[in-house]
């Protein structure tokens, strides 16, 4: 077993994360010449967007697309940088001075530095319909996950269902892959067009919209499409056996299919910042939670930065422009840039990520998901740790449960090992539906270290001081002494 | 138009709700005023003990009500159950207190002495001070370190969050108009009745019930009552959920019925601050390895830091206003080891208007 | 779930799933080696006992617990199979001892 001691325990920079923000910030960290470390979840570099980007077995590069092999451009230009990776390094806290609890392969331990950079991106939104928990039944993302790193794809029948960039990028990529596509349910509500149209001018001149028609026209072109879909049921004992659907109110017939894949875009990954302390707001038109950042990606804590889809969805570009602008800023605090320059080197990266963040806000209104996709009822299941489901949750709001954290002690909801991940925003979302108040005025789940679970035995390896101690030997009972 | 409550009860945490359903229960009108979602909630927090052993020191009265408490969980458990249909996994098979050295075995058993010299030369209730390989034979995962524990008969356990949900459940039965995001900023005795108001309009009632935790601190000299709380922090990890292995609650570390193993805890005098310290989990979770070698490899899904409302001396205070009659307060650090007396017991006392004998010595004159 | 005939010779790899051997390429991922050889559940939930396949792939979802070499509660998706790992569905709660 390879031993927790062979890593420094002191860097100036630590980055979380190393897809397209954790990369590029790091790369440019350590050409400005910091001593900079990635601490990174997976075996290699990429994040989820570059997954398996240098590795991928995939022999022939027109299944994933041009783009994907960006990611491996970045790798080798960070590979390049000095900059330090630890691969399977999974980040459970981050405490102040900075501390960044890390368990590498069973050890944990702190790395300190002057700042963090949390390049932990984005996961996909929720998206509890009924029968989400088969076996059978995942995330789009989970499927290209597959792909990429590893060529696998479903065999027999596939329904991919939602809305978003990434459903149609997955549909293209396994047509290309001849995988057998029964069909894709569309659940983009037609109402949105009406919200988007406004800004098709921004989007028409970023170079989004070329490839987003492009896209859909080679999806549409050759597996059949089903539009206006307003419930999906996932059907089957052991596992999926058909997918249930209703097409403008109505019930259609329905399909049957091994494999459901499920996407309604992507949301920020905020547990760290959260547990971190970072203050927060919810974002009203990417509908989610997201840190408070300034122009650089500071967050409320100074020296905490967050760069990329975790600050705000903006996609794997804008993460990179975005990080490049934390790392010059971070690297400015540090004394690496000299005085008055740190605007004007920024200039590029500014234009750039503007020129892309112009286009978004057409995606955003477009795929904004319906509300029925978003806020379950019935025996929809809200936690899939805990099992709890839409009634349940409804049923202690009816008994004057105000909020998420009320409602995790009476249902455990938020509890379970993913800590909230799957059904954060569902569970505020769900809570201020039935309260008819803002999501503000809900808030969210009190987030916690570990943000991933960890060993006792890694919590008690970690250095303890006497005077803690003390605070956990109880010879006499609390409030009396002898 | 809606009709004035006989008691308005604040707080409506695991004190208050149990008060305001045991209230409801007697036929009284009880609206319970509630804070927000986010605030400190020791409820919440707390290591769900039904828990006996120790109480009482220096205070023989609370050892008896504590006793009494323990004694009425079962009848209490039963109704509540009944009543809500939840499931309070309440269990009382007595409880350990591990020790890992044997100076504080020693210390153990110092505490049943003293108890029973202040108690006029006679135990308030069972104890016995168990050597390791007796620890041995209840809990068959204990560690090598373990030099053995003092155990009572009388401790058990319950799921506290389920004991909550119950309560609210019981109290919605029950007709409590219970109304949370009601921060109360005044309360005023006037002709007789209180004028509370809050930041969502006012109540009035004949009697007024103080179980707001910490606030209690706040509101109490509003109506003449001394409450001396503080908060003391306390820090608790939770594992993943393991099959059953621990039959007997102990002091810190505890099996809850759904499979997650509760690990505690510390004593932190940090006033409102309920952050997790890296530096105590760690002594937490070393101390745990120690009595648990096995629990060394299970995953740790959350941990917490609540904290107690902990009055000046540690001992619950109920008392009632003497300048303004037909006010109470009720608080404890203890709120699930008390909730049976709590609801079977106070609710009694507050309709009659006087609270009993057995209850003077938890009075704050005891401060003065 | 099945391997795209557009993909790069890797070196093998076997490994057991609860008794049974399959085969699957160094750098998978021991959740992509059991989907692609249509074995699962992975786990039973603790809850309610209903199976459970991955569902996110990327960490966060922890649907993918399996015993691996002994060890309770791995997410699949985040270890790389080996040759000769001894993986198992994980069935409920994990054992202290496992």
């Amino acid at each position: 077993m390879t031993s927790h001691i062979e890593y420094e325990r002191r860097y100036d920079v630590v980055v979380i994360g190393a897809g397209p923000a954790g990369l590029a910030s790091a790369t440019s960290l350590a050409e400005a010449g910091l001593n900079v470390v990635v601490l990174d979840e997976q075996t290699a570099p990429g994040g989820q967007i570059y997954r398996s980007a240098t590795r991928s077995p995939i022999s022939d590069p027109k299944i994933l697309g041009t783009e994907y092999y960006r990611g491996a451009e970045l790798v080798a230009a960070f590979e390049a940088s000095g900059a330090k990776y630890v691969p399977q390094a999974i980040v459970w806290s981050v405490s102040p001075g900075w501390d960044v609890g890390v368990s590498v392969r069973g050890h944990s331990f702190l790395i300190s530095a002057d700042a963090v950079i949390l390049a932990t991106g984005a996961q996909e939104r929720p998206f509890p319909i009924p029968g989400w928990t088969l076996p059978g039944v995942m995330t789009a993302g989970a499927a290209q996950i597959l792909l990429k790193t590893s060529g696998v794809v479903p065999d027999g029948e596939i329904v991919l269902a939602g809305c978003g960039p990434l459903l149609w990028l997955l549909a293209a990529q396994y047509l290309r892959a001849n995988a057998k596509i029964a069909c894709v349910l569309d659940t983009t509500p037609r109402s949105n067009w009406t919200k988007a149209i406004g800004y098709l001018p921004g989007f028409a001149l970023s170079p989004l919209a070329a490839k987003g028609a492009k896209l859909l026209l080679e999806v549409k072109s050759s597996t059949r499409v089903i539009a206006n879909v307003d419930s999906i049921k996932a059907v089957g004992e052991s596992g999926l056996n058909a997918v249930e659907f209703t097409r403008n109110g109505t019930t259609q017939k329905p399909i049957g299919a091994k494999t459901l894949l499920l996407h309604q875009g992507v949301i920020p990954n905020v547990n760290l910042s959260m547990a971190i302390g970072c203050e927060h707001v919810w974002d009203d038109t990417q509908l989610c939670f997201r840190p408070v950042t300034d122009e650089w990606g500071e967050t409320s804590k100074r020296g905490i930065f967050v760069a990329g889809d975790g600050a705000w969805i903006g996609g794997a570009v804008v993460a990179e422009h975005a990080a490049r602008l934390t790392a010059l800023k971070v690297a400015d605090r540090l004394g690496k840039i000299a005085a008055g320059e740190l605007s004007n080197r920024a200039s590029r990266d500014r234009a750039a990520k503007q020129r892309l963040v112009r286009g978004r806000a057409f995606l955003d209104k477009l795929y904004t998901p319906a509300k029925q996709f978003r806020v379950p009822e019935g025996e929809t299941i809200v936690c899939r740790c805990e099992e709890v489901t839409a009634r349940q949750l409804r049923d202690v709001v009816a008994l004057g449960c105000a909020g998420p954290n009320q409602a995790k002690a009476f249902l455990r909801c938020g509890m379970g090992p993913c800590q909230g991940r799957m059904c954060g925003v569902t569970v505020t979302e769900t809570i201020a539906d039935a309260r008819k108040v803002s999501v503000e005025e809900v808030g969210y789940y009190n987030i916690r270290f570990p943000i991933k679970p960890i060993s006792l035995g890694e919590f008690a390896a970690i250095p303890t001081t006497d005077e803690a101690m003390k605070t956990v030997v109880r010879e006499l009972p609390p409030g009396v002494t002898s | 138009m809606t009709v004035d409550p006989d008691v308005v009860v604040i707080g409506g945490g695991v004190i208050g709700s149990a008060i305001s359903l045991g209230l409801a229960m007697r036929g009284k009108r009880v609206t319970v005023l509630d804070g927000a979602d986010i605030a400190h909630r020791a409820s919440r927090g707390n290591f769900s003990l039904i828990w006996v052993q120790s109480k009482g020191l220096g205070m023989p009265g609370y050892a008896d009500w504590a006793r009494k408490a323990a004694l009425s969980w079962p009848v209490f458990a039963e109704q509540l159950e009944r009543l809500s249909g939840v499931d309070l996994a309440f269990i009382q098979p007595g409880g350990l207190h591990l020790t890992l050295s044997e100076g504080e075995l020693e210390a153990r058993k110092r505490v049943f002495i003293r108890l029973r010299e202040q108690c006029g030369g006679v135990d308030p209730y069972p104890w016995e001070i168990l050597d390791a390989a007796q620890v041995k034979r209840m809990l068959p995962e204990v560690g090598p370190t373990v030099t053995g524990a003092s155990y009572c008969p009388l401790d058990g356990q319950a799921n506290s969050l389920r004991l909550l949900r119950a309560l609210h459940i019981g109290g919605n039965r029950s007709n409590v108009s219970y109304r949370p995001l009601h921060i109360v900023t005044t309360i005023e005795h006037r002709g007789g009745e209180f004028v509370i108001k809050t930041d969502k309009g006012t109540f009035t009632a004949g009697k007024v019930v103080l179980t707001a935790g910490h606030d209690n601190a706040r509101l109490g000299p509003m109506v003449g009552l001394d409450v001396p709380v503080r908060p003391q922090k306390g820090e608790i990890l939770v594992t993943e959920k393991v099959r059953p292995f621990l039959y007997y609650p102990t002091i810190n570390v505890r099996q809850t019925d759904e499979g997650g193993v509760q690990l505690g805890d510390s004593v932190e005098e940090t006033g409102f601050d309920d952050t997790v310290d890296l530096r105590v989990l760690s002594a937490i979770a070393g101390r745990i390895t120690k009595m648990f070698p096995l629990l060394e490899n299970v995953n740790i899904v959350r941990t917490w830091g609540a904290l107690r409302v902990m009055p000046r001396d540690g001992k619950p205070i109920y008392d009632q206003s003497k300048t303004c009659p037909g006010a109470f307060v009720a608080t404890a650090h203890s709120g699930v080891s008390m909730a049976s007396v709590h609801m079977l017991e106070v609710p009694r006392m507050i309709a009659a208007g006087a609270l009993d004998a057995e209850l003077s010595c938890f009075t704050s004159e005891r401060f003065q | 779930m099945t391997r795209i005939a557009s993909c790069k010779s890797r070196t093998q790899v076997k490994f057991q799933f609860n008794g049974e051997t399959l085969t699957a390429f160094n750098g998978d991922s021991v959740a992509a080696a059991l989907l692609a050889s249509n074995a699962g559940p992975f786990r039973t939930t603790p809850v309610s006992h209903a199976p459970r396949n991955p569902y996110c792939m990327m960490g966060i979802c922890f649907d993918c617990l399996v015993t691996i070499d002994g060890v309770g509660n791995r997410q699949a998706c985040l270890c790389e199979v080996t040759d000769g790992m001894q993986v198992e569905t994980q069935l409920g709660r994990r054992d202290i001892a496992k």
